[in-house]
């Protein structure tokens, strides 16, 4: 006879033992620290923070050494903490345009206001392993200046927003109107389509960076061309402040890393209006530029009927973006299927075996086998 | 400055849930079963004490459904009383409205009074969750006066509740016409909840 | 960059059953609409869960709300008490509420389930929550929200009758054989979730409270007690369930849904009941299959660990080896070669 193969929390148990194992690696070697991974992994923590949508570098440095580096699942650990947070309300709304910033360029203008900051970045890298990181680095600084205000300026220049410039001269569309309410939060209240820009903005910001990737190169190659130009990118330290009604003025809560892309897109007109250029914007935590980008691209193409353009590609199709783009429910879903189906698998069985029988289909094979 | 009598009110405002998360739990646990089981009383395990003329089974389903995201509508006899609307205001943080088409609750002290159903919301089509749900304050039930059936009752089942309105069968009738719009009613009172959904059907009555 | 890490960790603490207060409202809300409309998809603000989406979260999500500290739980996945995920489950409940669990249908008051409806008949005061994929019953024929969710306020539902009778006209069947599509009281076309359709029967005027939760797409539906549900069907191709040519080879149980279980690579296969509750409770009573054995104990409960354990999906029946299934597991009484 048979008995029952018992033993599923034994199992559980002994598989996270396994996992705690495999996480610590080689135990002759130092733990990594949390500290380490804030400062050394950066890009990494900037990712978690985005797509975790919660601004923590600790929390988020935790989480990536947790999840042994696999971001999608630190950004799930970081999700599932953020939900049992209080919320106390909303800010009041960024202004990138007093961003203290790291790092800023134009794809539009050569020079302009404030000027061009390359900052930290792996444009123009050559992408040759550099093989002296192999060897430990020693802790002495380098003679760089680490941002803005410890560079040549002693004094900051103003760096005026890239849009505002073309705004004044009326060549691009003015930024979608908000009435200044508080916005919808997709976290709080269940989405239904059509969703106004702010949802838009919000799923986007939260979205996968693979996922908008794809969808803002599909933009570019046709799929909903919409002739984008870098207006600028904007990388740095912003001040979050909250009006609090009791006291009945603003406090600053802190301050945040973010970046920004604004871009500017083909340009449209009619007989009666003049032509203007039209924007896609992406703003994110931290350093993801190529997120913001491919965010700012896929912002562009769901505006399409904002714009009265036509519909024709997938990333234009507000339902189809907006429902796929977020990671944690995209692998949720996909890895459940990992889970046992057998009772379903057992009733597509039962139903194939049957209608191979309707058909003699199984006496045929049984014969060629024979 | 607030006269004696205010201050002396503010103290004494009348406690919530002695337990916030067990309270709430066992309040809606009731509310719930009455809904599923439409016409059938279902004891309130929750003894509140609010201000007159709150009934405390009533403000023991508010308690526990309400919050900021949902806006009250109160009937004329408990709006009447700035005391009640303090102890809801501050025991759920929900806002107090006026219009009774905005509101996701509505509480009735005075059934006889009762506005007709279509001041409410009722939902759309598309979202016909989207309605109000009316916590009607009653002093009895009884299994005679309308015969119901429906999901969530076994075969038919004799109900009826004092006070409600002399035409409450019509009402009831002209809410289901609608379904799935229309609204739910939760009779609230005598230690127990009953509910009337708008998936109720009146036989007779 | 510049933010280096405090070092300080907040202190991390949760609220009974997980959810905070206002969520539990939230979902309570959701609950009581779900109840009045049956069978209608109210939507609701899901949270995430420290668990993956399509992995319970919606059903999780609708238990935490109803819970209290004296309700009995039950945690099933595809009929089985010891499946991975429904341990998982029972786990996070024990560990968030505290509340006592239960492997006996009979004895739980709440009892979640993945993919079946225990073949023990519910009761009165019962609650029945549903994992649930996908919730749109009309999803696979329309991708889009905007568009079924117009379907369903017209009650437009040829759509679904269309693809069942394609599906006759192609394999002489209607070859949905789970997610089988009901008509609750008359008015909405639900997905009952991928349950097989041999249990879509159970559903229609149960006893007990049924309710539906779908974390990922951010539904809550219901069906109440003693409610009808019928099964979408066709005069000359009238809805049968599936029916099984062997009783269970443990218990002997006849009209039950099974499991297969290969038993070599030589096409040898047996067929144990999948509810693994209703299958120790019958051969505690003496009941005898095929490749039963008589006084046999039925083997432990799940919330008894032991054993080495076995990794994956743990199914109620793991034979093991080549031909040579092996029991596993001290309880075993008397392994034995297969007849």
């Amino acid at each position: 006879m048979y008995v029952a193969a018992k033993g599923g929390e034994t199992a559980i148990r002994n598989a996270h033992k396994l996992l705690a194992k495999h996480r610590r690696g080689n135990r002759s070697l130092p733990s990594i620290t949390l500290d380490q991974i804030a400062s050394q992994l950066t890009l990494a923590v900037g990712r978690v923070m985005a797509e975790g949508s919660l601004y923590d570098v600790d929390l988020a440095a935790l989480a990536v050494k947790q999840a042994r580096g696999d971001l999608i699942e630190a950004i799930f650990l970081i999700r599932a903490f953020r939900t049992t947070l209080p919320r106390f309300g909303s800010t009041l709304p960024l202004d990138t345009g007093v961003m203290l910033v790291r790092r800023r360029v134009s794809a539009t203008y050569k020079d302009l206001p404030g000027g061009q900051l390359l900052g930290p970045t792996f444009d123009y890298t050559h992408r040759l392993l550099d093989p002296s990181l192999a060897e430990a680095e020693g802790g002495e600084e380098g003679s760089v200046p680490d941002s803005a205000d410890g560079g040549i300026d002693v004094q900051p220049p103003a760096m005026p927003r890239v849009t505002d410039l073309i705004g004044q001269e009326g060549l691009i569309e003015p930024s979608p109107e908000d009435d200044g309410g508080e916005p919808f939060d997709i976290t709080r209240a269940p989405v239904s389509f059509p969703v106004d820009r702010a949802t838009r903005l919000q799923t986007l910001a939260r979205g996968d960076e693979g996922f908008l990737l794809a969808l803002g190169y599909s933009t570019q190659r046709g799929y909903a061309r919409s002739h984008p130009f870098v207006g600028e990118i904007r990388f740095g330290d912003v001040e979050v402040s909250f009006f609090a009604e009791e006291i009945g003025f603003e406090v600053p809560l802190g301050r945040v890393q973010v970046t920004e892309c604004q871009m500017v897109n083909q340009f449209k007109g009619s007989a009666t209006s003049p032509p203007q250029f039209t924007r896609g914007y992406g703003l994110v935590f931290g350093q993801c530029e190529r997120k913001a980008m491919s965010m700012a691209l896929v912002e562009r193409a769901l505006r399409w009927s904002d714009l009265g353009e036509e519909r024709s590609a997938p990333a234009q199709d507000e339902e189809f973006v907006l429902s796929h783009c977020d990671n944690v429910q995209a692998t949720g879903f996909v890895e459940h299927l990992k889970l046992p189906h057998y009772v379903d698998f057992q009733a597509e069985l039962d139903l194939v075996r049957r209608m191979r029988r309707e058909m003699g289909a199984d006496d045929d094979m049984q014969e060629a086998a024979e | 400055m607030l006269s004696q009598a205010e201050s002396a009110s503010r103290e004494a405002l009348a406690p919530g849930f002695a337990d916030a998360v067990f309270d709430a739990q066992a309040a809606f646990g009731a509310v719930m079963w009455a809904m599923a089981r439409p016409g059938l009383t279902r004891a309130m395990p929750v003894h509140l004490a609010p201000p007159a003329p709150l009934a405390p089974e009533a403000a023991a389903v508010a308690l526990a459904l309400c919050d900021y995201e949902t806006p009250i509508w109160l009937d004329p006899a408990l709006a009447a009383s700035s005391e009640v609307a303090r102890y809801l205001r501050f025991h759920t943080g929900a806002p107090l409205t006026a219009d009774p088409a905005a509101a996701r609750f509505a509480l009735i002290a005075d059934p006889s009074a009762m506005p007709d159903f279509s001041v409410f919301a009722q939902g759309s089509p598309d979202y016909p969750d989207a309605s109000t749900t009316l916590v009607v304050q009653v002093e009895k039930y009884r299994d005679d006066g309308l015969l119901l059936e429906g999901p969530g009752i076994r075969g038919r089942l004799g109900f009826g509740a004092d006070p409600l309105p002399a035409d409450i069968a019509a009402r009831l009738r002209a809410n289901r016409a609608l379904f799935p719009r229309g609204v739910d009613l939760v009779l609230a009172g005598a230690g127990r909840v009953a509910a009337l959904p708008r998936s109720v059907t009146v036989l007779e009555g | 960059m510049s933010a280096a890490p405090t070092g300080a960790m907040p202190a991390i603490t949760y609220n009974f059953a997980y959810l905070d207060e206002q969520t539990k409202r939230m979902i309570r809300r959701a609950i009581l609409k779900a109840i009045a409309i049956p069978g209608y998809q109210v939507p609701f603000a899901a949270r995430e869960m420290p668990m993956p989406y399509g992995w319970g979260t919606g059903g999780v999500q609708v238990t935490a709300a109803v819970l209290g500290p004296d309700d009995v739980l039950k945690v099933i996945d595809q009929g089985a008490d010891d499946t991975t995920n429904a341990v998982a489950i029972r786990g996070f409940f024990e560990k968030t509420a505290g509340v006592a669990t239960t492997t006996a249908t009979r004895e739980a008051t709440i009892i979640q389930t993945r993919h079946r409806i225990p073949e023990t008949a519910l009761s009165e005061e019962q609650i029945l929550v549903y994992q649930v994929p996908i919730p749109e019953p009309l999803r696979f024929l329309e991708p889009r929200e905007t568009e079924t969710r117009a379907l369903h306020a017209l009650a437009e539902y040829g759509l679904m009758h269309v693809k069942l009778y394609e599906d006759i006209a192609r394999h002489g069947h209607i070859a949905t054989t789970y997610a089988y599509p009901v008509e609750v009281a008359g008015r909405y076309v639900m997905d009952p979730s991928p349950i097989p359709k041999f249990d879509n029967p159970k559903m229609d005027d149960c006893p007990a409270l049924q309710l539906f939760g779908a974390g990922r797409e951010k539904r809550i539906y219901a069906i109440p007690p003693y409610t009808s549900v019928r099964s979408l069907d066709f005069d000359d191709h009238p809805f049968r369930v599936q029916r099984f040519d062997k009783p269970c080879a443990l218990c002997g149980a006849e009209g039950v849904y099974l499991d297969e279980v290969i038993l070599d690579d030589r096409g040898g296969r047996m067929f144990v009941c999948s509810d693994t509750d209703h299958c120790e409770g019958r051969q505690a009573e003496g009941h005898v299959g095929e490749m039963g054995v008589a006084g046999g104990s039925p083997s432990p409960r799940p919330s008894s660990p032991r054993g080495e354990g076995v990794a994956g999906g743990t199914p109620h029946l793991s034979p093991r080896g080549g031909g040579r299934p092996v029991g596993a597991g001290e309880g075993a009484s008397g392994a034995e070669k297969l007849p």
